[in-house]
């Protein structure tokens, strides 16, 4: 059994959790994550770490941009498009319904 | 080869307040751990008539139609240790659709959860359809319709005959199965972004695990997949159940959402507690929803609504709606005897005759309504567990599930049991 989650001295839990090393998106993971923390990330397929000061209030489950994004840009998460970006977003701030819109329908 | 899991300390300690409960281990039941050994793992089921093993014993009450049900429900209340199966519809459907009613019917009749049924309906010929359908699997089976008789005289017949069938299954006993006679389906619900990163790849995990090992698994959800289609169709067994699938799917979007959509489906998919949860998009949500099947596994055909699955052991599709008691019901008919629901925000359905078993990686869900949740997988999100866990975790619990564990849904009277309907009847 794989162990490198098992918790441990200086087992450090991440604000935020990412899929894929592609992704421009990441999902915050803890309750309360808000505004000018330097937020610590996890990318779970290869479990490499990341920061990102994050810039507004996020509840949990909750999206972060992980770079600038323009509109016209491609949310991508898990490597995959994942709908189009319709406001331009600054890093570390939320990324939601009000900026990101499905392709389909 | 197995071991006993020590008993959790607050289990003996400190009463239950809240947050899942006793996911590893209970005082009550020295547990077999599946999970040790999934080649040699067994559970305890009931072996039917037709061979196949069921994890419950019902005897159900099964109404025809929604004219039936207060028969049924009567019966219910007469016979102790029976079931009524109230619904809504079964009058003047006709084609596809009342194709799609006898089969979900007849198969949650059949289906080895079910020792022995007593069908009600309004009159004697669609209710013996019913009755003929259920007795191939060679289960105690009768009907009664109304019509010529009225509800009390036929409430007191059926009671009668339900009073000896839950006598005669009372006395059944469990015997030890190999876990590949165990059929496990699995739909989510209330998803959110935790979903995809937890819960959903846990009953991955544990399809990649079992299926090997000569289970059946099921999984559906139509609409769900949109956006993330292409991969999908790379996971089927062969490029003709790939087109099969592609078909369905296809089929759905061009049949149902362009020829009934007013906008688009952005106020019911995702819905609003998906949206809450933080997911935004359909693509998201689909690509968390196929986190469910796994990395190895492959699907070996793509099922009707209710449609048995009959290519021996192996993953399966079906189409389904992504409403979760329309969902879970088909699988029921379809014959499967446990099921795997992971959710994010928090869904709270069950099933009358197939135990619904919640698992969940938001740690705020399982704070503020852990009766609910069967499995705790919060830890993947704090990376303090790995999928590989989460999976043996939840492996655990199917088996314990099987054994007679009552599920959250069960112990807090979920029986959410709701017919598919394709259109309107005549």
């Amino acid at each position: 059994m794989s162990s490198h989650a098992a918790s441990g001295e200086g087992h450090r839990k991440p604000h935020l959790l990412a899929h894929s090393p592609q992704d421009n998106v990441a999902v915050a993971v803890i309750e309360g994550l808000s505004a000018n923390t330097d937020a610590f990330g996890v990318i779970t397929e290869n479990d490499t770490t990341f920061a990102v000061h994050v810039r507004h209030d996020i509840p949990i489950g909750h999206k972060v941009a992980l770079t600038d994004l323009k509109a016209g840009d491609t949310a991508i998460k898990y490597g995959q498009d994942i709908g189009k970006v319709i406001k331009d977003v600054a890093k570390g701030e939320h990324v939601h319904v009000h900026n990101v819109k499905t392709k389909r329908w | 080869m197995f071991k006993e899991a020590a008993p959790l300390e607050h289990e003996i300690a400190t009463p239950f307040v809240g947050g899942a409960p006793d996911q590893f281990a209970t005082r009550a039941l020295a547990t077999k751990r599946a999970s040790e050994n999934h080649t040699a793992a067994t559970f305890m089921g009931w072996r039917r008539e037709n061979g196949r093993v069921g994890v419950r014993n019902h005897v159900v009450l099964l109404p025809l139609d929604d004219l039936s049900n207060a028969a049924c429900e009567a019966v219910a209340n007469n016979v102790k240790g029976t079931m009524a199966l109230p619904h809504a519809y079964g009058r003047l459907q006709f084609g596809e659709d009342l194709d799609l009613h006898f089969r979900t019917l007849i198969g949650i009749g059949s289906n080895p959860n079910v020792a022995a049924v007593v069908v009600i309906g309004i009159e004697d010929q669609w209710t013996n359809r019913v009755v003929e359908g259920i007795a191939k699997t060679g289960k105690p089976v009768v009907g009664f319709g109304i019509e010529g008789h009225g509800d009390i005289a036929i409430v007191a017949k059926a009671s009668y005959q339900a009073k000896r069938f839950v006598q005669w299954a009372t006395e059944l006993q469990r015997e030890e199965c190999p876990i590949a006679d165990l059929w496990v389906s699995t739909k989510c619900g209330e998803s959110d972004t935790t979903t995809g990163l937890a819960s959903c790849p846990t009953v991955g995990n544990m399809y990649d695990k079992l299926i090997p090992h000569g289970i059946y698994g099921v999984f559906g959800e139509t609409s769900e997949i949109t956006g993330a289609e292409h991969l999908c169709r790379e996971r089927a067994i062969s490029p003709d159940i790939a087109d099969k699938w592609y078909t369905m799917w296809k089929a759905y979007q061009d049949d149902v959402i362009e020829a009934h959509k007013t906008d688009d489906l952005s106020d019911s998919q995702p819905t609003k507690g998906n949206i809450a949860g933080g997911l935004t998009t359909i693509e998201e949500k689909a690509l968390g929803n196929l986190e469910k099947i796994g990395h190895e596994c492959r699907f070996i055909d793509a099922l009707q609504p209710a449609e048995a699955p009959a290519k021996g052991p192996g993953l399966y599709f079906m189409d389904t709606s992504s409403a979760a008691a329309e969902c879970v019901t088909l699988m029921a008919a379809a014959g499967y005897v446990v099921h795997t629901f992971p959710t994010g925000q928090g869904n709270v359905i069950g099933n009358p005759i197939l135990p619904v078993i919640k698992i969940t990686g938001n740690p705020r869900t399982v704070r503020t309504m852990g009766e609910h949740i069967d499995v705790d997988v919060s830890g993947v999100l704090s990376r303090e567990m790995t999928i590989p866990q989460a999976g043996d975790a939840l492996i655990d619990m199917v088996v314990r599930t099987a054994n007679g564990r009552l599920t959250a849904a069960e112990s807090l009277g979920h029986r959410e049991f709701v017919m598919t309907k394709l259109y309107r009847s005549a």
